[in-house]
């Protein structure tokens, strides 16, 4: 395939009859995500030959939902990066538009739903790894409220900040993803039931498209700087939606100005820590057995990670070093508590949150890679998300120049259906 | 750049804190790199303190005995095991 998807294409079978709610269903699953006896690499040469000796909880309800696995899709090394270019197993084309990225990290996954390589796709979202490939390939993703869907047999990278959700062509379809994986896991304690009264109809049922009477608030903060041709189609996008009865107001998130820095500290000294365990003794790459273990360890790591993964490894331990420990970590933290007070606030006034979910159209390939801070500045509209928890959806709302264009609703926590409802309205 | 830039020798500081070896051609790459990126991270200076009151309860489950990764699997993915466990490098 010169697409270059899946880095791993296998068939795992779904079990149940035919009335499984996903039977006759294929999902490419991100290769972040455990499958036992299947090797999981998260695109990276450290684990290039490990396999995994169980399943994520999220790949166990797939398959007792019936679905079949067709692959494990390619992504950023270990989730780093918004393009699917760091990648060790190479970079993969966009479906929507030949010889741009897919967006990342979850490339893979969204391009096989884009390519009808997959029915459904499962990808991972720390700070945008959802709804960037889902808008740059004219798919749907949904980043869940975190503590909805659980991360056991999520290799971590930031596990603050991230959450498993699903990709599909329509809303509908990615809610009834969504129906599946959702919901506690005994391997997971941040999961939890969501705060409900009394019983709750599924997400897939939610998919009515009835926005009428729907207050949505657009935050100017994440309009700044945003292409011109992305701003056409996204107020396009919201025409149509007050067309069909909803309402917009202007809102103000000002600590969003500081989102992108607080996100990328957290999520950069999280993975320092999480990384650690990659030290080739009990899987991965080996550094061998020649000198010490501080010399072996350094040596497998050199050679097992790439540049990205090993520049978010070295600030991350440098903020969370003697003496910047409180320059850089606390004031992330301050930021992190101070952008959730700010989306409390926002939904006092209004039901959703709408904004383009990437300020430009899909990157060409290669033209990101030489600057790692540009690449971070192009998150500034989803990592607010992931610092307040919160659920959002990237839907596609129309093309720039024949690139496609995503367009991103905020929700309440625990509020994915009516984040569904409206979403419903566009695809 | 501000006063407080990056040195090679910081990087290689926090790249051995990592346990993660750097060619010189990595550190020279990183340095101006870090530099860049950390004045951006400066900005976090004008952020408010704030009062960080997280409602969040710990979830306990009761400390039962359950079932777990066999020895065999659990070892399958390390290159070197002895007798049933993890071969690591010496320590010193």
């Amino acid at each position: 395939m010169g697409s270059n998807i899946f880095i791993t294409e296998t068939t795992i079978e779904g079990e149940g009859d035919g009335d499984a709610p996903l039977a006759g269903t294929t999902v490419a699953v991100k290769d972040n995500i455990s499958t036992a006896g299947v090797r999981t690499t998260c695109g990276s040469e450290m684990l290039e030959e490990y396999v995994p000796p169980y399943d994520a909880t999220v790949v166990s309800r797939l398959t007792d939902a019936g679905a079949t696995i067709v692959g494990k899709a390619n992504m950023d090394e270990f989730g780093m990066g918004s393009t699917t270019e760091t990648s060790a197993f190479g970079a993969t084309d966009n479906p929507a538009a030949p010889g741009r990225v897919p967006g990342g990290s979850s490339g893979g996954s969204a391009a096989a739903v884009a390519a009808g390589e997959a029915d459904l796709a499962l990808g991972s979202d720390t700070g945008g790894s959802i709804r960037c490939p889902a808008a740059f390939c004219g798919v749907v993703g949904i980043k869940p409220t975190y503590g909805l869907v659980s991360r056991y047999g999520l290799v971590a990278y930031g596990n603050s900040l991230e959450q498993i959700g699903p990709f599909a062509e329509t809303v509908e379809d990615a809610a009834a993803l969504l129906d599946v994986i959702a919901g506690p896991d005994e391997r997971d304690a941040t999961t939890r039931e969501p705060e409900t009264n009394g019983e709750q109809p599924g997400y897939a049922d939610a998919a009515t498209g009835d926005v009428d009477g729907l207050s949505i608030g657009v935050p100017t903060e994440l309009l700044e700087g945003a292409d011109e041709g992305v701003l056409e189609v996204f107020w396009d996008a919201l025409g149509e939606l007050e067309d069909r009865g909803a309402t917009h107001h202007e809102v103000s998130l000002p600590s969003v100005e500081h989102a992108v820095e607080a996100y990328y500290v957290i999520a950069m000294s999280e993975a320092s820590s999480n990384l650690a365990r990659f030290d080739g003794v009990r899987y991965g790459r080996s550094g061998g057995y020649d000198g010490n273990w501080n010399e072996t360890f350094a040596t497998a790591r050199q050679e097992g990670f790439g540049d990205e993964v090993k520049r978010r490894i070295l600030l991350g331990t440098y903020a969370l070093s003697a003496g910047y420990h409180d320059k850089y970590y606390k004031k992330a933290q301050d930021a992190r508590a101070w952008v959730k007070q700010d989306f409390d606030r926002a939904f006092d006034e209004v039901d959703v949150l709408a904004s383009p979910t990437m300020p430009v159209p899909p990157f060409e390939r290669g033209e990101s890679l030489e600057d790692p801070l540009q690449m971070y500045l192009a998150d500034a509209n989803t990592v607010p998300v992931n610092l307040a928890d919160l659920p959002a959806i990237s839907v596609p709302a129309g093309e720039t120049d024949g690139l496609p264009v995503g367009l991103q609703l905020v929700g309440a926590a625990f509020d994915e259906r009516r984040l569904i409802r409206a979403a419903s309205a566009l695809a | 750049m501000s006063d407080d830039a990056v040195s090679p020798e910081e990087v290689r500081h926090v790249a051995e804190l990592a346990r993660v070896d750097l060619a010189d051609d990595e550190v020279d790459q990183f340095t101006r790199q870090f530099a860049e990126i950390l004045e951006y991270f400066d900005a976090l200076d004008e952020v408010p303190e704030v009062e960080r009151d997280a409602e969040l309860a710990n979830v306990m489950r009761p400390d039962e005995e359950r079932d777990s990764l066999d020895r065999e699997e659990a070892l399958r993915n390390a290159r070197e095991t002895e007798d049933g466990y993890f071969k690591g490098p010496n320590v010193s």
